[in-house]
């Protein structure tokens, strides 16, 4: 399906989108526009709903309510052939890197080369050697996934993730859990790609100094609603509570009812 | 009590829902057969891991299933004077019901459970969603390779499990209780007949189906786990898999054998 209406230059168009597991709702009306060519980088605590939203941008889960537009495709309504076309055109960084651990990390890199194209294995090799040596994992071929450490997981998720060119590249969580050399060298990584292969990049994270670094636009979500959306400074500037308490990395300020304190407290006491 | 009835119905819609969902899981990866490109490789990976690392406990279990056979028949017989049969008793004891179910059993405690451990911890580590995001289709690319390389090597270690087993009550039919051995396998080749192997035929693919499918489809969803989650939750459903695949074949056995004898 496609939207005639919209304009060219966005690439990704969240629109009035609920979703949640179960009874439980994590996302509530939340619409939001990714353009050709820029970082946006989705921040917010944790719970704060951007695992569940990136799951439904990449249309791996079904929104309750209203829709995701890539490409002007609906992700809910699009058939299996044109969901595998845009997927061809899209990578995506987990944040554990999830290579399959029955491969070693080259026929990982090599996996989506061997099964969407006709290239010879010599050409194959010649493209995964390239990617490792972007993503400093040179001599990291032949290892298991199990014998990397954490960075070079992620680093090696990032490089499957870029082998086919896509035009649009998610990372989730590229900071988490990584020291801060590391992770300042995933941020640069990030940015070259953008600059070497133009892609339009999507960043879920919870890192302010990733966030800020990195980022064209951010947007922050907040107990499932998207507060505000703006570029670095504007958010810096941003006067909304959950924004500046966000940035500020202050506590949120948890009113207790005293009551119903007591009454957790006491719970099947006789 | 309206609370004990009302869990009763819960769980008997859980377990109509799970029944449901394996059913479509079984769909798409027999539908995954015919997908191309065929996983060729991960095919011959598993057929070493189902089939050929199987070898060493199908022989051994084999061999010991047939010898004590023949000590229990001989036992038997004796008391009506026919131990010149014990041939057939033994094969036929194996190749309609012995064979396929101890084949059965040995392939779910040591394929069942570690394919079911491993297909829950790459759902868990998000293997699958990489897969979907790759536009590789995972029933294609991990679930139909098992299924086949299943259906090619459950028959031949049962067929392989016969014989080791006919060997070990030669062993003590003839070594040890005395019995001629030409006898033995006159007696063998005079009973067994066609329907006799197209029963041991039609069960050991049968089990095969329900033993993969079983341990593909509970690692597959073990994220519906209720209450549990990472080790916990592939500590459970593994379990839970091997129990299930279990009691369906035997069950699957009963319904086989009562339309095949």
């Amino acid at each position: 399906m496609t939207e005639n209406s919209q304009k060219p230059s966005v690439l990704i168009d969240v629109k009035d989108l609920n979703s949640g597991y179960g009874d439980r709702q994590v996302l509530y009306d939340i619409n939001l526009s990714v353009n050709d060519g820029e970082i946006l980088v989705i921040m917010g605590g944790s719970g704060s709903g951007k695992s569940t939203l990136l799951k439904n941008m990449l249309g791996l889960k079904e929104p309750s309510d209203g829709r995701v537009l890539v490409h002007g495709l609906d992700l809910s309504n699009a058939s299996q052939s044109e969901l595998l076309k845009l997927r061809r055109s899209t990578g995506v960084a987990f944040q554990g890197g999830a290579l399959l651990s029955s491969l070693s990390v080259g026929d990982n890199i090599k996996l989506p080369l061997r099964q969407h194209t006709d290239l010879d294995e010599n050409t194959i090799s010649i493209m995964t050697r390239l990617k490792l040596e972007l993503m400093s994992l040179a001599d990291c071929e032949d290892l298991m996934p199990s014998e990397l450490s954490g960075g070079m997981l992620k680093r090696a998720g990032l490089a499957r993730a870029v082998i086919m060119d896509p035009k649009i590249l998610f990372f989730d969580e590229p900071s988490a859990g990584l020291d801060p050399v590391t992770s300042v060298e995933l941020d640069q990584l990030i940015l070259k790609l953008r600059k070497a292969m133009n892609m339009t990049i999507v960043v879920v994270t919870h890192e302010l100094e990733s966030a800020f670094t990195i980022a064209d636009r951010i947007a922050v979500l907040a107990d499932g609603e998207l507060v505000t959306t703006g570029s670095v400074d504007e958010i810096k500037a941003c006067t909304d509570k959950r924004v500046a308490n966000l940035i500020n990395r202050s506590p949120r300020d948890v009113q207790i009812d005293a009551e119903k304190y007591l009454s957790r407290l006491t719970k099947g006491a006789k | 009590m309206f609370a004990q009835i009302e869990k009763l119905g819960a769980s008997v819609i859980q377990k109509f829902e799970e029944v449901g969902r394996l059913s479509v899981f079984l769909y798409h990866t027999v539908l995954g057969l015919f997908s191309r490109p065929f996983g060729f490789q991960e095919l011959l990976k598993q057929i070493a891991f189902i089939g050929a690392r199987s070898m060493p406990i199908i022989l051994l279990s084999g061999l010991f299933t047939g010898m004590v056979l023949a000590l229990q028949f001989y036992d038997v017989l004796a008391r009506f004077g026919s131990v010149d049969l014990m041939g057939s008793a033994v094969s036929l004891s194996l190749i309609q019901e012995l064979g396929p179910v101890m084949t059965a059993l040995m392939v779910i405690a040591r394929v069942g459970s570690s394919t079911c451990a491993e297909i829950a911890i790459m759902r868990n580590e998000q293997q699958f969603d990489a897969l979907t995001c790759m536009a590789i289709n995972p029933y294609r690319y991990v679930m139909a390779p098992r299924l086949l390389a299943a259906l090619i090597s459950i028959p031949l270690l049962t067929a392989i499990f016969n014989l080791i087993g006919i060997f070990g009550g030669y062993v003590v039919g003839v070594f040890i209780k005395g019995l001629s051995g030409t006898a033995y396998m006159q007696t063998i080749i005079d009973t067994i007949i066609w329907s006799d192997l197209r029963m041991s035929i039609v069960k050991s693919f049968l089990f095969a189906v329900i033993i993969i499918w079983i341990a593909m489809g509970k690692g597959f969803f073990v994220h519906l786990e209720k209450g549990v989650s990472g080790a916990e939750s592939v500590g459970r459903v593994t379990t839970k898999a091997v129990v299930a695949s279990a009691i369906t074949m035997l069950f699957a056995d009963y319904i086989a054998s009562s339309f095949l004898i």
